[in-house]
């Protein structure tokens, strides 16, 4: 098979075509957010919160409203749940989002398993399924991963000294409260688009992979972000034309591709390579 | 500039109908129903230098964020700059304890010290040619110009607080509220933060600081005050090394050794509580 015809052949499939934008939308959004994720080490509770849409998810499907509603409702509710006991807690933060996250999960398995017929749409979210995306639900991922950008890119400055140092940040008048509430319905939101295309359980990789590689590679929050969405964006196109050709899980495909260029960047990167032989440069004692 | 062993810095002479820049009334504070602080009354002068001084747990940095509005008192009453707390946040900029910092996060030092200017421009503006010029000035003052490409976690200590200094004067404020600015520097980093605040004062800036070396509290600033919970004492500078004082502030193991300059022995409090002619800690010496 000629390369043109191995790339556009695909193309020639309806669902390939919007499988791949769904993904290359997803792998942008989760990039960006992941920025944040990993700098304010907010791993676990993005975990948390794609776990937290499962019962919404059970409970959408059986009182028979749209599915993205109930995921979204759980999904916010859930992060904004986590910000609050994160600032008035007695616990340790991740226990509890420990108890949070699996109790969450638990009651959305229990209600699951009260539905007795096939229930393959359910199914498909846990694993996620990118090539059987519908047109409606792709405008909807469209309109939502827009908003999320949209909202990340005008209040970029103040997120950044909000992430890098809250106590300045609130002092010189930003409302950061306000911010991370708003961080974290964000996160929320996020989480829900993408789970369809990469399921419950491997959210958190593309929340976490791309930006995780990128910290490995530069020292610049700009760049990072940038380096983090290309490497998304590039796993997303690789990792569903292997699982077309393949035949493989398409989720699972975008986040082992990630996963290769985080070992890539671990093993060779200027920074923190392995390989790498230069010293670090630490400055010397001010004068 | 100020020869480190000049008695009293000239300074020290204020206008007594100076304008009050912080009225502090009465107030109680604290976290999770836990008293950081108790009925602490205290008045700052506009233009002058404090210095906040207690052992670690005294409650320096909770009194720092009750005055920028970050903590809300439970009890009592403060003014600052002529309103309540976080009414004038641009005026305000406060400066973090270096440990509270991720030093691993990417930003270099220009990013930093432009985010004191995120107060002034406001949510969707962007930093302009102004931005920059205060930006690139604040960082002559503190001599640190040459660094502002590189990431902040390849700098020493000392830049580390030089930078976060260039961030506050950035933010061209009318009061600088620093926790620990000169903790963990060298000899000649202290003197040049101390200068360059000192210079801020002059210029009718109130500087209020915590701070654990009391030579650098009795030699470089006007005003100290006391805490230990609770308001122990306020006064001029050089009331640091009154004996009786520092014994109430930090539980009857302070000694200052009489000669020039004074010396300031604190005790070990756990294995000499008679006599302080064994092992000292030896909290500072005058230079």
């Amino acid at each position: 098979m000629d390369p043109v015809s191995f790339v556009t052949d695909p193309l020639g499939y309806g669902f390939m075509q919007r499988g791949l934008i769904a993904s290359v939308i997803v792998g942008i959004v989760c990039a960006v957010m992941g920025t944040f994720v990993v700098l304010k080490g907010l791993a676990f509770i993005g975990d948390a919160v794609s776990h937290a849409t499962f019962p919404g998810l059970v409970i959408a499907y059986i009182v028979g409203a749209p599915l993205y509603l109930g995921g979204a409702i759980a999904a916010v509710a859930t992060a904004l749940a986590i910000g609050l006991v994160s600032r008035r807690g007695r616990l340790r933060f991740d226990t509890s989002v420990g108890v949070l996250f699996a109790g969450t999960f638990a009651f959305g398995v229990l209600l699951f398993s009260t539905i007795k017929n096939y229930v393959a749409d359910l199914l498909a979210y846990l694993l996620g399924n990118v090539l059987g995306i519908s047109t409606s639900d792709l405008i909807q991922l469209a309109i939502l991963g827009t908003i999320v950008l949209a909202v990340v890119l005008v209040i970029r400055k103040e997120l950044l000294f909000a992430t890098f140092d809250p106590l300045g940040a609130a002092a010189s008048g930003l409302p950061v409260a306000f911010l991370e509430y708003l961080l974290l319905a964000l996160l929320g939101v996020t989480i829900v688009v993408s789970i369809q295309a990469v399921g419950i359980i491997m959210v958190v990789a593309m929340l976490v992979t791309p930006s995780a590689t990128a910290q490995l590679l530069v020292v610049r929050f700009g760049r990072m972000m940038l380096i983090a969405v290309a490497i998304a964006g590039v796993s997303a196109v690789t990792g569903l034309y292997l699982s077309f050709y393949l035949n493989l899980a398409s989720g699972a495909s975008i986040v082992l591709i990630e996963t290769i260029f985080f070992g890539l960047a671990l093993v060779l990167g200027p920074r923190t390579g392995l390989l790498s032989r230069a010293p670090r440069i630490i400055g010397q004692g001010a004068s | 500039m100020t020869s480190a062993t000049s008695a009293l810095p000239s300074a020290r002479v204020l206008d007594p109908a100076g304008t009050i820049a912080v009225t502090v009334e009465a107030v109680t504070a604290g976290y999770d129903h836990r008293a950081a602080l108790t009925d602490v009354s205290l008045t700052v002068r506009e233009g002058s230098l404090l210095a906040v001084i207690g052992p670690n747990g005294a409650g320096k940095s909770t009194l720092l964020k009750l005055i920028a509005g970050i903590l809300k008192p439970w009890t009592g009453r403060l003014t600052v700059l002529g309103g309540p707390p976080g009414s004038s946040a641009g005026r305000i900029a406060y400066l973090p304890q270096a440990e509270a910092v991720d030093w691993e996060f990417p930003v270099t030092v220009a990013e930093v010290v432009m985010m004191g200017r995120y107060g002034k421009l406001g949510f969707l503006r962007e930093p302009r040619r102004h931005d920059r010029e205060v930006v690139g000035q604040a960082l002559d003052k503190v001599g640190m110009r040459e660094a502002v490409g590189r990431q902040i976690g390849a700098l020493s200590g000392g830049q580390r607080r030089r930078v976060f200094l260039a961030r506050a004067i950035a933010a061209e404020p009318d009061l600088y509220l620093l926790d620990e600015p000169v903790t963990g520097v060298d000899a000649t980093t202290q003197e040049d933060l101390m200068d360059v605040l000192e210079g801020e004062a002059r210029a009718g800036k109130t500087v209020i600081a915590t701070t654990h070396d009391l030579i650098c509290a009795a030699q470089r600033f006007h005003q100290a005050a006391f805490i230990n919970g609770r308001l122990v004492a306020q006064g001029p500078a050089n009331l640091v090394l009154d004996q009786q004082l520092l014994a109430e502030t930090y539980g009857g193991h302070v000694l200052v050794l009489p000669g020039d300059g004074g010396r300031v022995v604190i005790d070990d409090a756990h294995h000499h509580d008679q006599a302080p002619s064994g092992e000292h800690h030896y909290h500072d010496e005058s230079r």
